[in-house]
C-alpha cells in the first residue's frame, strides 16, 4: 500500500513537472520529448488506477504515433522561435490582460458549477470486479454492443481523418519515372529488340 | 475490490523496480562522467563535429509533407488495431451483434484504405 502511494506521488510529480516543461522549454523538440515523458507517467497513473488497457494504449498510440507526428510537425514548421519571442515585453500587457479575463471567466464558470443529481447515482453499467474480469474484457463487453454508435462514430472520424490527410497533402509529382509492372510484362520482343544489318566499317 | 487491485498492482512491482534501476543507472552513468571525468572545455571541443567539415546550416529545415502523410496513416491503422483487442477478447460474449458491429467498423476503414491505395498515397517514388 505504501509502495502504491509512493508510486502515485512519483508519477504525479514527474508528470506535472514534465507538463510544466512542455510549455516552458525553449527548444520545441525538447517540449515534445517532455510531452512523451508526461505520457509515460500518465500511463503509470492509469496502471495504478487499474486501467491496464488504457495505459498500454496510451503508450502505444500516444507515445508511438502521436508524439512522432508532433516531432514531424515541429520539425516541419521551421519556425524561428527566437524571432517569435522578440516582441515579448511589448505584447505582455495585452496578452496578460486577455489571460486575466479568461481566468476570471473560468473561475466564474467553475464557481457556479453544480453537479447534476443524476451523476451521483453511479455508472449505467456496473463496474465489474477487477479480480474476475480484466480491464480489456470489461471494455469489450460494452464497447461494441451498448456503445455501438459511439464506436461507429469513431470509425467515421478515422475515415474522415484519412481522407482529409490524403486530400490535403497528396500531390501529383511530374517528371517521376514510376515502375509499372504491367507495362514491363506486356512488352513484346517486337517492340523492344531490333536487328540492324550494319554495313562493314560503317557503324550503325 | 481494493484488495484485488493491490494483487493486480503487485504484478507490476517488478516493472517498477526495473524502471527504478534503469533510471538510477542512467543517472549514475551521466553524473559519474560529469564528476569523475576531467572537464576542460574549449571552443574547438564544444563546436559541432560533422565529420571533418564545418556544419553548413541549421538542423531544423522543412522536409517533405509526405512523411506527415505516412505518419497519420500509421496512426489511423494503429487505432484500428487497438480497437480489435477488446473485441477479440470478448468475442464469445458479445454475440453476433458485436461481431457485425466490428465488421461494419472495419468496412468503413476499408473504404478509406481502398481510397488511399487508388489515390497512390502508399506509393513512394
Amino acid at each position: 500500500m505504501i509502495i502504491q502511494a509512493l508510486a502515485f506521488y512519483l508519477f504525479a510529480a514527474v508528470m506535472v513537472a514534465a507538463a510544466a516543461m512542455v510549455i516552458s522549454a525553449r527548444n520545441p523538440v525538447h517540449s515534445v520529448l517532455f510531452l512523451i515523458l508526461a505520457f509515460f507517467n500518465a500511463a503509470g497513473l492509469f496502471v495504478l488506477m487499474g486501467a491496464e488497457f488504457l495505459a498500454m494504449i496510451l503508450v502505444v498510440v500516444y507515445v508511438g504515433a502521436v508524439a512522432v507526428l508532433f516531432l514531424f510537425v515541429v520539425m516541419m514548421l521551421d519556425v524561428d522561435f527566437a524571432a517569435l519571442r522578440q516582441g515579448f515585453l511589448r505584447y505582455l500587457p495585452v496578452g496578460g490582460a486577455i489571460g486575466l479575463i479568461l481566468l476570471a471567466e473560468l473561475v466564474l464558470v467553475v464557481g457556479a458549477w453544480v453537479a447534476s443529481p443524476e451523476a451521483a447515482v453511479g455508472p449505467i453499467v456496473p463496474i465489474p470486479d477487477p479480480a474476475r474480469v480484466t480491464n480489456t474484457h470489461a471494455l469489450g463487453r460494452i464497447l461494441y454492443t451498448r456503445y455501438v454508435f459511439v464506436f461507429q462514430g469513431a470509425g467515421l472520424v478515422l475515415l474522415v481523418a484519412m481522407i482529409g490527410a490524403i486530400v490535403l497533402t497528396l500531390r501529383e509529382r511530374v517528371g517521376v519515372r514510376r515502375q509499372v509492372v504491367a507495362d514491363q510484362i506486356r512488352r513484346t520482343r517486337a517492340e523492344s529488340v531490333e536487328l540492324v544489318d550494319a554495313p562493314k566499317r560503317g557503324g550503325v | 475490490m481494493n484488495g484485488q487491485l493491490t494483487t493486480m498492482l503487485s504484478e507490476y512491482l517488478p516493472i517498477l523496480i526495473f524502471i527504478g534501476i534503469a533510471g538510477g543507472l542512467a543517472l549514475v552513468l551521466v553524473l559519474a562522467s560529469l564528476i569523475a571525468g576531467r572537464q576542460k572545455p574549449d571552443s574547438e571541443k564544444l563546436s559541432a563535429y560533422e565529420c571533418g567539415f564545418e556544419a553548413f546550416d541549421d538542423a531544423r529545415r522543412k522536409f517533405d509533407v509526405r512523411f506527415y502523410l505516412v505518419a497519420i496513416l500509421f496512426i489511423i491503422f494503429d487505432l484500428e488495431v487497438a480497437f480489435l483487442f477488446p473485441w477479440a477478447v470478448t468475442l464469445g460474449e458479445i454475440g453476433m451483434f458485436g461481431f457485425w458491429s466490428m465488421v461494419v467498423f472495419l468496412g468503413v476503414l476499408t473504404v478509406g484504405f481502398i481510397y488511399e491505395w487508388k489515390k497512390g498515397a502508399l506509393e513512394w517514388e
